[in-house]
């Protein structure tokens, strides 16, 4: 196979404004999630996520806007995600130019809403989110909702494995345990859900250096590998980390 | 002027986005009846095959768009909407599509990951005018089935797996399994490529 491996930004917008990344200072426009987008084209990122953090109507309103703004710009895929509770909430997202939405805490309460999302949309636009935390007493990875705050009834295999066969076409799985920590993925829980489905497996927290996009890359079968705050800094780009898994051996995209 | 037909399946607005960005003149079209208001069609789609061919089928676009190839008229398809130019597609049953093109939609098969989602390397097997002055190829494929088909009409293939038919064309048809509105600079150029070959 010649499918290389995906570097996926991910821009946190809270009230219309990117509010990770506050060093961006640099830059014209510290926080206007359309002119990073757009950065982050330029720079080789493969696909972008934006995770719409806002908490009120208005907020959501803007993202629309800003999801509008920016598909006519950029030329490459993104995912939606944060928020997403129905199919109308869906269908207005991709309307609006998104090319997937990501769903977490609606898909855990409704496992229905995955398959009627992927019967209506096609199953390549609905991107499951899987937050998960291991449990050293069980031994096994438990799934929360709610951006941390409740656990569901389930572990992370038997919840994989059920998104898969309700029609996702993606697993976003991001690692509670290593979000923030800059200490590299959580292999393990990769290794795990990568080795019990068959759709692509993006994952997300803990990226902190390009060693760990590498490990991540070649230790488990992991499609893609999104980070937010690692891009956010002026020492490391996209390009550089590009860079270094190429001359690694890693098939990545190269412009 | 180029038309971008509108059947209700999908991501239109980055293909628009794409076309106003390289400044060519497009309009969104399902009327039958003005059709021939357009110099070149573009056939874009997500979804299934089933519901695209009924709604095709609603709108009379179905006859109309064979019969625009019959008179050598140029058609453009976009992922879906380069699956609906061949005989059957067997998702979900069997579908009967445009037959423009000789072959069948298969599921690809499960020794990879499905659906195919990410950038693949384009392996170019017959000259076309679409590569002029293309430097890479990495274009970006969302999908879980292909076309399999006469080897002699595969302009690219994508390798996972199988050879993934990627540029497939007959005569003033040319289909694109990926997204080329979602390729970065490559898709760019070869959606360029295509408008300046049909003189669009």
């Amino acid at each position: 196979s010649m499918l290389t491996k995906r570097i996926i930004p991910c821009l946190d917008v809270k009230e219309g404004r990117v509010v990770k990344g506050t060093s961006f200072v640099e830059l014209k426009d510290a926080g206007d999630p359309v002119e990073l987008a757009s950065l982050y084209d330029a720079e080789g990122a493969d696909e972008l996520v934006f995770l719409d953090i806002s908490a009120s109507f208005e907020g959501r309103k803007t993202m629309l806007e800003i999801v509008k703004k920016t598909a006519e710009t950029i030329t490459i895929p993104f995912t939606v995600g944060g928020g997403i509770n129905s199919l109308e909430d869906i269908k207005n997202v991709l309307r609006a130019g998104a090319d997937k939405v990501s769903l977490n805490t609606a898909a855990v309460k409704n496992p229905e809403l995955i398959k009627e999302a992927a019967e209506k949309f096609g199953n390549q636009c609905i991107v499951v989110a899987i937050d998960a935390k291991y449990n050293a007493q069980k031994d096994m990875y438990e799934v929360y909702t709610h951006g941390g705050r409740n656990i569901a009834d389930f572990d992370v295999i038997e919840w994989a494995k059920k998104v898969e066969s309700l029609g996702a076409g993606e697993i976003l799985l991001t690692s509670m345990d290593q979000d923030g920590h800059k200490e590299g993925y959580d292999l393990k829980l990769l290794d795990l859900v990568c080795s019990n489905v068959s759709i692509p497996v993006i994952a997300s927290g803990g990226a902190g250096k390009k060693e760990d996009f590498y490990d991540a890359f070649t230790k488990t079968n992991t499609d893609a590998c999104l980070a937010a705050s690692i891009f956010h800094y002026q020492e490391t780009t996209i390009k550089k980390i590009k860079e270094y898994l190429k001359n690694e051996g890693v098939m990545i995209r190269w412009e | 002027m180029i038309g971008i037909i509108d059947y209700g399946m999908g991501n239109i607005f980055s293909l628009q986005a794409a076309l106003n960005r390289l400044n060519v003149k497009n309009e969104l079209v399902f009327a039958v009846d003005k059709l021939d208001d357009y110099k070149a069609l573009m056939l874009p789609g997500v979804g299934a095959f089933k519901d695209a061919m009924i709604n095709l089928e609603k709108l009379g676009l179905d006859k109309a768009l064979v019969e625009w190839t019959t008179k050598g008229k140029p058609l453009l398809g976009i992922c879906l909407g380069m699956q609906l130019f061949f005989e059957i597609s067997r998702e979900y049953g069997n579908t009967k599509g445009l037959g423009l093109i000789p072959g069948t939609i298969e599921k690809i098969p499960a020794r990879v990951k499905i659906p195919h989602i990410g950038w693949n390397k384009l392996n170019i097997e017959n000259n076309h005018p679409i590569f002029k002055d293309l430097n890479q190829g990495y274009v970006y494929f969302v999908h879980s089935y292909f076309a399999k088909m006469p080897r002699d009409l595969i302009l690219a293939q994508a390798p996972y797996g199988v050879e993934i038919p990627a540029i497939v064309a007959k005569n003033n048809i040319v289909g694109m399994q990926f997204h080329p509105e979602k390729s970065g600079q490559t898709g760019l150029k070869l959606l360029e490529n295509w408008i300046q070959s049909v003189n669009a």
